[in-house]
């Protein structure tokens, strides 16, 4: 049995989609259960996925891939590795545009922090109970979340100085 | 009881003996550093961004300057990501080819890292020395590429030219200076009291810490365990060659270079392999039958005189080296939608120009299936990945780097806790910070 199938037997009321893309196994779930799973994942015997590889967003504004408008905004989306077992799985939640919020994985693997930081300074998607949510890339006085498709590439914001 | 306070005290943005401009917020009590907050981001220059706004042959400059010390590997890693989500293969030789060329990167890597925290501590031979090693190497990357830094040598299915005459002569030479190189710069500093001082036991983190902040590479790997991309995941021919990873056991500033002065050695080791099973191809720069200028063969076709134009082979210019059919159709995948058609055909025939005008053109270029993939390689630093979402398009619709030394970079805190301020040196050293992959 492999990862995506443990993962759909423990939790297939929470999955909203699977699929294995070229061969990198995804599980789509609902927002509420990301904590379950991912504790599941990392605690589980057989699945120990004690890396947490990357941690990213996906901004869906004005996607027409496959002609289908998506209708949630954004997408987390966890890269877990298991160094015992040699096996990775991708994971995703949709976020939605007008209460961009997940829970916070800092508790489970440390390299959370700095990548849910990442991701609020670039996407402006904000982690419940994360330590210290504050711009990593950007300086604080910056205005926008520069990866979101609707902030132009060209833009310029020069920084006049520090505030104090 | 005297009321003690602890200091605050800002470092950068830049010293830290400058590895690329960052800033330290540290709390000492006394000498010793109780507690550092990292500020980053002075190098952003929007990569990410930026990979969104173009078609993906056009990503490859700015993931040259990701890791701009070992670029190669950064063009490998985003060329096989694009080529994992097209689903096709490289040729063998085009295969061999990348696996030499990210080796080479790696040395040179490691040698800056080194030759670096060597010069901090003092050791500006060693330093001189390295440095020269490096350029041994970037000569024969310049040779190959045309370029020292900032190659774009690697293309979505294959690579941009073969191999010159006699290069395996040249490297195999180049080879050798490096070892004598490495062995006078080892007897210089492991032997050598007050580096060993400097780089025992400071900056010292346990396996459990590592995993949980999602360090790979020599990092990890200093700390006992043995996880490699090339070993645990195996891309391109790293199956076939015979190598070893080495590791270390305390996780401190010197197993970390023992570590990397070890994994030079491999990658030398595997250039020579390389060299031993590469699968023959013809020599670039050598002209042999009917040769007619680039300029003429356009001026013929434009008239419509292709009459014989296809076995005749165009003399290009030195930029272009290596484009002409008789050396490319050995290093790209055959696959008319992905790879650019070689010189002849551009020149020749209007088919062959069609081509070539539907993958530079905006809106036409490579366009894969909608879908995600993830591809990880090993950078000279640690596992680097980059994630690609494609909605069909000419273009990436999310390209994201998975840079190895953010994750380091995040656990410098408690790599600095509990040491004094001086060993901030040597630690920054061996983290090995690359502002341009950091950043992004």
């Amino acid at each position: 049995m492999n990862a995506l199938e443990k993962v759909q037997e423990k939790f297939s009321d929470e999955i909203i989609e699977t699929h294995a893309f070229r061969g990198d196994e995804t599980v789509v779930i609902r927002p509420a259960a990301l904590l379950s799973v991912a504790q599941f994942l990392k605690d589980t015997p057989g699945l120990d996925f004690n890396y947490l590889m990357d941690l990213t967003a996906v901004d869906y504004l004005f996607y027409a891939g496959g002609r289908v408008q998506k209708d949630f905004r954004f997408e987390v989306v966890y890269h877990f590795m298991s160094l015992k077992n040699n096996i990775r799985l991708r994971l995703k939640v949709a976020v939605d545009e007008k209460n961009p919020e997940v829970e916070t994985l800092t508790g489970l693997w440390a390299s959370a922090n700095w990548y849910e930081r990442e991701v609020w300074d670039m996407y402006g998607i904000r982690f419940k109970g994360h330590p210290n949510l504050k711009r990593i890339l950007m300086y604080e006085e910056f205005v926008g979340h520069p990866l979101r498709k609707d902030y132009p590439f060209n833009k310029r914001q020069p920084l006049i100085g520090p505030l104090n | 009881m005297p009321e003690t306070r602890s200091m605050l005290l800002n470092v950068g943005p830049a010293h830290p003996s400058m590895h690329g401009v960052i800033r330290l917020i540290m709390e000492l009590d006394g000498e010793k550093i109780k507690g550092v907050e990292v500020e980053m981001g002075y190098l952003h220059r929007a990569f990410e961004k930026m990979c969104e706004t173009v078609m993906y042959a056009q990503c490859f400059p700015y993931t040259d300057r990701l890791n701009y010390v070992s670029p190669l590997i950064n063009n490998v890693g985003f060329a096989m990501t694009v080529e994992k989500l097209l689903g096709i293969t490289v040729p063998q030789r085009a295969q061999y080819i990348r696996v030499l060329m990210s080796e080479i990167s790696r040395v040179t890597d490691h040698l800056t890292c080194i030759a670096a925290t060597a010069m901090e501590l003092g050791a500006m031979s060693v330093f001189l020395y390295m440095i020269k090693a490096r350029d041994y190497l970037y000569e024969l990357v310049e040779e190959i590429t045309g370029a020292r830094l900032t190659i774009s040598y690697v293309r979505i299915g294959g690579v941009k030219a073969d191999l010159t005459p006699n290069f395996a002569d040249r490297c195999f030479q180049r080879i050798a200076d490096v070892r004598k190189v490495l062995i006078e710069a080892d007897e210089l500093m492991t032997r050598n009291r007050i580096f060993f001082d400097r780089m025992k036991e400071t900056g010292k983190i346990t396996q459990e810490q590592a995993i949980s902040y999602g360090i790979t590479g020599p990092f990890l790997r200093s700390t006992g365990v043995s996880y490699d991309v090339r070993k645990a995941n195996p891309y391109l021919i790293y199956d076939k060659l015979d190598f070893e990873v080495p590791v270390g056991t305390k996780g401190d500033n010197l197993d970390r270079y023992f570590c990397r002065m070890a994994e030079m050695e491999q990658s030398l080791r595997m250039v020579e392999q390389c060299f031993q099973m590469i699968p023959p191809g013809p020599i670039v720069g050598e002209l042999t039958g009917e040769v007619m200028k680039a300029a003429d063969m356009v001026d013929y076709a434009k008239m419509g005189e292709t009459q014989g134009l296809q076995e005749i082979q165009v003399d290009l210019d030195p930029t272009l080296q290596g484009s002409t059919k008789k050396y490319y159709e050995g290093i790209s995948a055959d696959k008319k939608d992905v790879v650019l058609p070689a010189k002849e055909e551009t020149y020749g025939n209007i088919e062959g120009l069609m081509n070539h005008f539907k993958l530079v053109m905006y809106g036409h270029g490579i366009k894969p299936p909608l879908g995600e993939v993830y591809f990880p390689v090993e950078g000279a630093n640690g596992e680097l990945g980059f994630y690609i979402v494609s909605d069909g398009r000419d273009q990436p619709w999310r390209c994201r780097v998975h840079p190895p030394c953010f994750p380091i970079l995040s656990a410098l805190p408690i790599l600095l806790a509990g040491d004094s301020m001086a060993d901030l040196i040597p630690t920054f050293g061996s983290v090995n910070m690359i502002a341009g992959e950091l950043d992004r």
